[in-house]
């Protein structure tokens, strides 16, 4: 990779900001537009920002690969606890108004870990297929 | 936007190319804010404008910049495609028009969605709410739809790269 001063300032100026804003857009889903697949794809996104800049080798050592492909699975799991934890508790599957006492805040639960499934698993999978093409790049050379 | 496709038609160079369709991905943006589809705009702007330029260019990165003269005179697929669209147009014209309180769509499960929203849920997201909660079981397929890919991404890339090792 280039070294380059002001593109390597500029993206670690750069990168919190938009690591606040996907965690905003997660965790404002309820209110405002968002939700589980942008912080996704942003916190994804952030990560690429990283790995162009900064390169592959230095990208995989802030997310390493295992991390990456295990996100894939867990987000589908915790998706699919979160039905059979409605299961468990005595109401149907995906069902959220079992998850807490008051149905409300029940729902609110349910949502919340949907979410959190969702964006986990995009993340991942956004990482995973960036790393693969831009590591093709690199064995073809 | 129609200036965006006409350029991207034409042109040859595929850096321009992957350019222009980040901007037409924005500019489509804009038009769903237009139409009020907040959520929608956003992963429009992120995964379209943002995700996919980044992709394209790695696989430009793979290939050569310049397009190459195409072997045959485009007219059979030009003839499909403009078909195509006229039967889409065509299916257009049966559907009620833009933003009709009566349209099938807004007096089915919508008013119910709206009105319920506020005692069963309670999440001020409507698009979130029906996204995670009603239409729970969607948005599980959705997820493993997207491992899905993600999944053949690596079963597809991955056997290569060890086959070339040895």
């Amino acid at each position: 990779m280039r070294y380059d001063l002001v593109l390597r300032v500029v993206a670690k100026l750069l990168m919190p900001f938009i690591l606040l804003f996907a965690l905003y857009v997660q965790f404002h889903g309820d209110f405002g537009p968002g939700g589980g697949f942008q912080a996704g794809v942003i916190l994804a996104a952030a990560v690429i920002f990283y790995g162009l800049i900064f390169g592959l080798t230095d990208a995989r050592k802030l997310v390493p690969e295992p991390l990456v492909e295990s996100m894939m699975a867990v987000g589908v799991l915790i998706y699919g606890g979160v039905g059979v934890a409605g299961l468990l508790l005595g109401g149907n599957y995906l069902d959220y108004f079992v998850l807490d006492p008051n149905p409300v805040l029940g729902q609110h639960r349910g949502i919340f870990w949907v979410e959190v499934g969702v964006a986990t698993t995009v993340s991942g999978v956004m990482l995973k297929i960036f790393y693969m093409f831009a590591d093709r790049g690199k064995v073809d050379e | 936007m129609a200036i965006a496709v006409v350029v991207i038609a034409r042109s040859r160079n595929l850096f321009g190319v992957i350019v222009l369709g980040g901007i037409y991905s924005f500019l489509m943006a804009t038009v769903l804010v237009a139409m009020d589809a907040v959520d929608v705009a956003m992963t429009e702007a992120s995964v379209g404008a943002g995700i996919s330029t980044v992709l394209f260019l790695g696989a430009l990165y793979l290939c050569k910049s310049e397009e190459a003269r195409p072997v045959h005179r485009p007219w059979l697929p030009l003839a499909v495609s403009m078909a195509v669209g006229a039967v889409l147009v065509y299916g257009t014209l049966g559907l009620p028009a833009f933003s009709d309180p009566q349209a099938p769509i807004h007096v089915h499960v919508v008013p119910r969605y709206l009105h319920q929203i506020k005692q069963e849920v309670d999440v001020p997201n409507v698009v979130t709410a029906v996204l995670a909660s009603y239409r729970g079981y969607d948005t599980l397929g959705e997820t493993t739809v997207v491992f899905t890919a993600g999944a053949g991404v690596i079963a597809l890339l991955r056997r290569r790269r060890k086959d070339r090792k040895p």
